[in-house]
């Protein structure tokens, strides 16, 4: 069978080896290793077969643990069993990894290596996950590009059988796990040739068997443990052998050779650098020109690192190596050294003691260097300073390359613009936001000139943090041998700027090489373009000799009905000019791809592709570049002048996109940050921003309470307040009775609006002149810009009405309240933040919020600022996010530690009752706390205290200063998404609803993973179509509100804004209000539901009206007075639930795919929706029977638990 | 015995009673069910173009919302499905009526400009349907669009379905034209088999509470007899193309008023959604009897016999009888009950 060249990144190249050799997949997503388990759901859901003709079963569990424990269980019944993960994911197998090694259990575990959690999280990729493995008894095998991804795939496999020692194989989160190359594929030949079947047939002899029974996983016992661990020992010593076995078999048949270490370099290199993962391939390439002028340096790769072969490593050292830098793309702080650095110079020593007769002449310097850490780029340029290291007599140990270190000075210096990158090799950027499809055009660039030229194509991807108004950089590159770059293009052939915007914010042609390509999505044409441009641009076009072409891409998308998407225009002007293919073969390739691409997707969308290729080049303009730069357009600074001066020259530096260029000294030592900073960045997303007419507006405040990004504002205030207010603020009078003779505004940040306008869709009121108007309607931002942000600005400054005057239960005066949440980088028009948003404005000043790993700790926690903000006063939320598994865990230990120091803050100010005022000390003590008015005096009390107890000099004085505000009643809130509720963290969630403790938890329930791309979870409702659920969820959702129910003390509601906001408010209230364990579950509607974010709102309501969702209340504290704690909120469906699932491409897609399948899950889900409504609706009727008060008080809740493992 | 087959679009029928494309006929066992009850023909329920446009329009908007954004999420639904877009849904539907009945099916197809009509009549072709009805449902609103552009738009849709099929065509058509009769003409000239007279067109209400435009379609009642009766008259033996009369065709006198002026079929829609299916069989009753009642033997005998050119009095179809209706008579109350059958044509 001939072998193809394919184009693709290397999850998909492991998991299509991975899926072909296995029968068991078990699956959990994490980023960056997601897409392997996503590729294989979907081959099986297409019924693809592996190399022994049958499907592979695909299992997701509800964590990396459960998918450890279900591969291990697979493997111990005789399957071949596989699985995905990384980071903290591949810490969760850790206890399976040790079982599955300890009884020599051949599987393979693929991990796209990435960065462990700690001072933060990071999705990136380093090596810190696999070497906390190192322990578990794996194998562990690196690969270090695309290419080497699918053939180590292959090897481990084979090798894991052959040795019966499993394998961990691992290649670099992202660097090489996203990028594109082309490769070539290994077909199903090459597989079985490898595969060997005795092997197999062995696996299945092992496997636990009614038939013939063993017994294993026993306890054992001091006097045999020990002996029967080294057992094993003889295994571990031929497994490198079995590997270079299966090596040399793969190059027999393949043709590419692998070696456990492999050397590339001069034969008699003095310097030498170990290393493994993509910074190798950098590293290579950079040995390859050191050589070639002059220098005696090498470099040594480590494939199997583990188990670690000292006679082979020696074997591949040079014999002339004088200086060894092993570098490690991991920390272990504490460490004598990083573990590649200590494995090296352990190898050293061995090697001295055995007396090999191919070893070093003289025995070398090791140094440790450290580089790369979450996907920092690795560069020729820090490859040469590095050597240059090495060559040096005053060299650096223990350093670090890439960063500047000004604290501890570990970093070596390099030449950032030393580059070898040759001249045969076109490189490109492309600059883009993720709306306009420039990365879905560039993956197709590649695939073309991959597929139709000798050329060799690589592409990677670099994404925003942000979710909304996405910034996205492309690079590609494209060269007549296969491409090792592992690092980002820095000097580029032909930059693309696909949106105007950018302008201001980025200089792009810094990495221009002269005589380059500048292509520009331009408003203005060829002849006006040019007095657009900022002064630095027009000056580095004039410099760099550039061509400059423009086109308005906006105008032949909008002309030929592509919307937003100018992918296939900007593509085929990127071919026109770079002329990587002849032009008329170039259109005729970007035609069969779009027909490739678009097709099974309907024809009409294949026409306005083509259609707007043709149109295309008629607008692609060449600008003639002056010899003079005259713009007077400069860069603004990323952040005011106004922001802090930590926040400008930090947090702005790294929004601005510099954060490379910080330094060790900027950063906290301890991962901690100021809040309250999202509104430094000005993002300007908005084409349009809602505008609000004040005759028109009932003041119901239903705007500002769905307002996902807090942009929407209401003030209410004296009328005196409004001396100088620029001639556009708008006011009106308040229409509520109690703020009479009060002026009411409404007003939108107009920098900050992402241009969603869920606001207009709720917007009750409508003009009576003119019914498409309502009170707040869109009109276009650049006109407004100006004034409005001056309004902004006036407004801010307006007081905030007292909030103990504040009726709560009122949307119209609740909203007045002051969000301590706003402009958070969430999707435009996002359905978790509002109810958030809702949380920090009603508790926000006194609330600690431990929130799960999710879309709500990136978008509420990602560098460089955080929505989550501070009132006049400096009070506001404080927010850690722990991980994704133990958030309910987490939040539980805020609420025991902050009763523990509220109880001890009490008892000091019993003890001190004598010196601070008994009065005092006994009104602090009784203090209710029930309301706002009560929690306003109790810190005027604590403000009190605390100026008495400066003046008492008595240790439990300093003691009790230190805990006072511990006396004012805190708010404890456990926040996440249905993948941590439902899922992962469904344990800890069940003990903490259990305990008892006063911890409010709120669950934002999307239905699916949301921020790993839309996975399905326990939540997932039957029918949707979820990655791995792309048949179609087969089961019904999970009732976790019936299951928290079950406690009877657990407050539990079950709310959905968009269908009724005052019942969502009122329960909000009710739970912070309950004395113990609240559970409310917010359906939030979510981009990966694949629907209009514009209307969203009223697919909640129709999710309600069609029984699809409930509302409820279940209030224990109602079954104390003997009524039934249960409200059932919602009506008897009114609509058949067909109608929700019609207006979600979640569900359309299954009806459009499996149009069978579709109408038995769909008649399914209606029946799940009337069970369930049927049950609740008996459950809310039923007689509530109380026990008597003796045995009510008996069932108090207690805390306890206890357990063994 | 009473003869009540006809010959409609060269189809031979058992009755002139034919169910209109509702939504009766999206299940099949709706389609089944007016078999049983005496259906002679069924025309199924429109393939909307728009529909499909819109449909395939969104799932690619969907499908690409949001991705290639943001690292951890660069895409939200799986992507690699083959999708039934398009009208495979409807053909399968076809294939499987054609399987489950005896009776003709008509495939009716709803749109109004010309991409996509000419692939979708072949396939419908393809998929075994009996005949095509063109439901060409255009609502001018553009001011600029003179009439005969508009006119124009019918003939080439008529046109480009015609040389695409070879099964009969029938284009059912609004009553709003400057001249029906020179767009009968037209249409006849340039290969129609047959006129289906009229289209209920779409005409939206107010919701006065939340002050939305609701897009009802209106049941027709029996006073909508009138507009079809008229043209039908006044075409008959004018045009080759076979006519079918539509709109408010409720009982037996209906039917036989229709085939008096000219109709080879009459289609009912409403009164089936209103009375259910079996209400065709008691029309087929009815009319048989008031046919044995006035002894007539055939319904061939009576198709036309009160046409224009064959009635007594020609001018009673023309402006002079208007005049006198005016002066002598009261309008008929309008029945006001509305129907909100999304599908309803």
């Amino acid at each position: 069978m001939k072998r193809k060249f394919k184009t693709m990144d290397a999850n998909e190249a492991v998991a299509s080896v991975a899926y072909r050799l296995n029968e068991v997949i078990a699956i959990y997503p994490i980023t960056p290793s997601s897409s392997m388990g996503e590729w294989a759901d979907q081959w099986a859901s297409e019924s693809l077969p592996n190399i022994w003709g049958t499907v592979p079963r695909v299992v997701e569990m509800q964590s990396e643990g459960g998918a450890a424990g279900a591969v291990h269980g697979a493997l111990q019944t005789g399957a071949l069993a596989t699985t995905f993960t990384a980071s903290q994911g591949l810490l969760l197998m850790i206890p399976n990894m040790n079982k599955i090694a300890g009884e020599l259990t051949p599987t393979v575990f693929h991990v796209s290596a990435r960065t462990l959690a700690t001072h933060a999280l990071s999705i990136f990729g380093d090596h810190s996950d696999v070497m906390s493995c190192r322990t578990t008894g794996f194998a562990m095998l690196c690969s270090n590009s695309v290419q080497e991804a699918m053939d180590m795939a292959l090897i481990a496999h084979a090798a894991a059988l052959e040795s019966r020692i499993p394998f961990l194989h691992f290649f670099d989160g992202f660097r090489t796990s996203h990028e594109v190359n082309k490769i070539e594929m290994l077909n199903e030949d090459d597989l079985r040739a490898l595969i060997n079947m005795d092997r197999v047939i062995e696996h299945r002899q092992r496997a636990l068997s009614p038939d013939h029974p063993v017994l294993r996983g026993t306890a054992q016992n001091p006097d045999v443990y020990f002996q029967a661990r080294e057992a094993v020992t003889p295994y571990y010593a031929v497994c490198p052998e079995k590997v270079q076995g299966v090596m040399d078999a793969f190059s027999r048949i393949v043709g590419r050779a692998y070696r456990l270490f492999d050397y590339v370099g001069a034969p008699d290199a003095e310097e030498v650098i170990v290393m493994m993962g993509s910074g190798a391939e950098a590293a290579h390439e950079t040995v390859e020109h050191l050589v070639a002028i002059g220098r005696k340096v090498g470099l040594l790769k480590v494939r199997l690192y583990r188990p670690f072969s000292v006679q082979h490593f020696l074997q591949t050292l040079p014999r002339t190596v004088r200086k060894i830098a092993v570098l490690d793309r991991t920390k272990e702080a504490g460490a004598a050294g990083d573990p590649l650095y200590l494995d090296v110079v352990n190898a050293i020593q061995e090697g001295a003691k055995l007396n090999l007769a191919e070893q070093p002449a003289s025995q070398p310097t090791v140094l440790g260097g450290r580089y790369g850490l979450s996907s920092k780029e690795f560069t020729p340029a820090m490859v040469k300073a590095v050597y240059d290291n090495l060559a040096s007599r005053s060299h650096k140990d223990h350093f670090t390359i890439g960063i500047q270190d000004d604290l501890s000075h570990s970093s070596l210096s390099y030449d950032p613009d030393f580059s070898i990158e040759p001249e045969s090799v076109i490189r490109a950027m492309f600059y883009g936001l993720g709306a306009d499809g420039t990365v879905g055009a560039n993956k197709n660039s590649i695939k073309i000139i991959g597929e139709n030229t000798d050329n060799y194509a690589q592409g990677y991807f670099v994404y925003d943090s942000k979710k909304s108004g996405a910034m996205t950089v492309s690079h590609l590159r494209f060269g007549p041998k296969p491409i090792r770059s592992s690092y980002l293009v820095s000097k580029a052939n032909f930059i693309a700027c696909h949106q105007w915007i950018f302008l201001e914010r980025y200089d792009m042609l810094s990495s221009l090489v002269e005589g380059g390509v500048f292509l520009l999505n331009s408003l203005f044409g060829q002849d006006e373009v040019w007095d657009h441009l900022p002064r630095l641009m027009q000056q580095q076009l004039i410099q760099k000799k550039a061509r400059f072409y423009v086109i308005d891409a906006y105008q032949v998308a909008r002309d030929t009905g592509m919307g937003s998407r100018m992918n296939t225009i900007m593509q085929a002007c990127f071919f026109a000019i770079s002329k990587v293919l002849p032009g008329e073969q170039a259109i005729e390739a970007i035609r069969k791809s779009i027909r490739d691409t678009y097709g099974k997707k309907g024809e009409e969308v294949v026409q306005k592709n083509l259609k707007a290729v043709d149109e295309t080049l008629a607008h692609l303009h060449e600008v003639a570049i002056p010899e003079t730069s005259d713009s007077t357009i400069e860069m603004p600074a990323p952040f005011s002048a106004e922001a802090p001066k930590f926040e400008r020259e930090v947090l702005g530096c790294i929004y601005g996109g510099h954060g490379d260029d910080l330094p060790v000294s900027a950063f906290p030592a301890d991962g901690t940050f100021p809040t309250g900073t999202a509104k430094w960045e000005k993002r300007n997303l908005a084409l349009e921003i809602p505008v609000w007419d004040t005759k028109t507006c009932i003041q119901c405040g239903k705007c500002a309470m769905v307002c996902p990004h807090s942009v929407i504002r209401i003030k209410v205030y004296d009328s005196r307040e409004l001396a100088g207010a620029p001639a556009t603020f708008k006011s009106t009078d308040a229409r509520d009775k109690e703020w009479q003779g009060l002026k009411y505004t409404i007003q939108v940040a107009p920098e900050d609006c992402t241009g969603c306008a869920i606001c207009v869709d709720v917007c009750p009121a409508k003009n009576k002149s003119e019914t498409r108007l309502k009170a707040i309607n869109m009109e276009p931002q650049p006109a407004l810009r100006a004034s409005e942000t001056a309004n902004w600005k006036f407004f801010l400054k307006l007081p905030e009405l007292d909030r103990t005057k504040i009726k709560l239960t009122s949307i119209r005066q609740q909203q007045v309240q002051e969000p301590l949440f706003e402009f958070s980088g969430a999707c435009s028009g996002c359905g978790e933040t509002p109810y958030l948003k809702l949380v920090s404005q009603l508790f926000g000043d006194r609330a600690i919020i431990a929130n799960a790993t999710g879309c709500s700790s990136i978008y509420g926690g990602n560098l460089p600022t955080t929505p989550w903000s501070k009132n006049a006063e400096g009070r506001g939320p404080a927010w850690a996010n722990s991980l994704f598994e133990d958030n309910a865990e987490f939040g539980l230990g805020f609420r025991v530690s902050v009763d523990k120091q509220t109880e001890f803050a009490g008892e000091l100010t019993k003890r001190l009752a004598g010196q601070i005022g008994e009065q005092l000390a006994t009104s602090i003590l009784t203090a209710s706390q029930k309301d706002e008015a009560d929690i306003f005096e109790q810190r005027a009390r604590v403000a009190q205290l605390k100026e008495r107890l400066k003046t008492v000099d008595l240790p439990e004085a300093k003691q009790l200063l230190a805990l006072a505000d511990m006396l004012v009643k805190k708010s404890i809130w456990i926040v996440g998404g249905d993948g941590w509720a439902y899922d992962i963290g469904y344990g800890g969630l069940d003990h903490v609803l259990a305990s008892g403790l006063n911890v409010n938890l709120l669950v934002l329930d999307t239905e699916v993973y949301s921020n790993t791309g839309g996975q399905a979870s326990k939540s997932t409702p039957r029918a949707a179509v979820a990655k791995f659920a792309a048949g179609g969820k087969a089961t019904a959702k999970k009732d976790l509100g019936l299951m928290a129910m079950n406690y009877g003390n657990v407050y539990v509601a079950s709310v959905a804004m968009g269908a009724k906001d005052e019942h969502t408010l009122k329960a909000f209230l009710e739970a912070e209000a309950y004395d113990g364990p609240s559970l409310i579950i917010a359906y939030s509607h979510c981009i990966a539901h694949g629907i209009n974010m514009t209307t969203a709102m009223s697919d909640q309501k129709l999710a309600v009206d069609s029984g699809h969702w409930l509302l409820y209340r279940y209030n224990p504290e109602r079954s104390l007075t003997g009524e039934n704690p249960l409200t059932l909120d919602s009506r008897t469906p009114t609509k058949k639930v067909k109608e929700f699932l019609q207006q979600q491409t979640r569900f359309q897609m299954l009806a459009k795919s499996e149009p069978e399948d579709a109408k038995r899950l769909w008649a399914l889900a209606q029946h799940d929706s009337e069970i369930r409504y049927r049950m609740y609706e008996y459950l809310a009727q039923r007689n509530n029977e109380q026990p008597s008060k003796t045995e009510a008080k008996a069932e108090e809740p207690q805390g306890h638990a206890v357990g063994t493992r | 015995m009473i003869d009540l087959s006809t010959n409609y679009l060269g189809l031979q029928l058992r009755t002139p009673l034919v169910a209109s494309a509702s939504p009766l006929s999206h299940e099949l066992s709706g389609i089944r069910r007016l078999e049983d009850v005496g259906a002679s023909a069924v025309v199924l329920y429109s393939l909307f173009e728009e529909q499909i446009r819109r449909e395939n329009h969104n799932l690619e908007y969907f499908l690409q919302a949001g991705t290639e954004s943001f690292a951890e999420a660069v895409t939200y639904l799986p992507q690699s499905h083959d999708f039934h877009t398009g009208p495979e849904e409807y053909l399968a539907h076809i294939v499987k009526a054609k399987e489950a009945v005896d009776i003709p099916i008509i495939a009716s197809l709803n749109g109004a400009t010309l991409g996509g009509w000419t692939d979708y009549a072949r396939r419908i072709e393809q998929a075994g349907a009996d005949a095509i009805e063109c439901n060409i449902y255009f609502l001018p609103t553009d001011m600029n669009a003179s009439s005969l552009e508009i006119e124009n738009i019918y003939l080439d849709i008529l046109r480009a379905v015609k040389l695409a099929v070879h099964i009969p065509v029938a284009v059912k058509l609004s009553p709003f034209f400057s001249n029906t009769a020179n767009m009968a003409k037209r249409l006849d000239a340039t290969g129609a088999d047959g006129l289906v007279l009229f289209n209920r067109f779409y005409q939206p209400d107010i919701d006065l509470d939340n002050l939305v435009i609701q897009p009802n379609v209106l049941l027709s009642t029996p006073q909508d007899l009138r507009l079809p009766l008229t043209w039908i008259g006044i075409l008959y033996a004018r045009v080759k193309a076979s006519l079918a009369a539509t709109s408010g065709i409720h009982q037996a006198e209906d039917v036989v008023k229709m085939l008096m002026v000219g109709a080879s079929a009459t289609m009912m829609c409403s009164v089936l959604l209103r009375e259910g299916p079996e209400h065709m069989r008691l029309v087929e009753r009815q009319l048989e009897q008031w046919m044995a009642d006035h002894e007539y033997e055939s319904v061939r005998q009576m198709q036309g016999s009160m046409s224009q050119l064959r009635s007594a009095d020609p001018s009673a179809f023309e402006r002079a009888q208007y005049m006198r209706a005016v002066k002598g008579t009261q309008y008929l109350r309008q029945d006001d009950r509305r129907w909100s059958y999304a599908r309803a044509d």
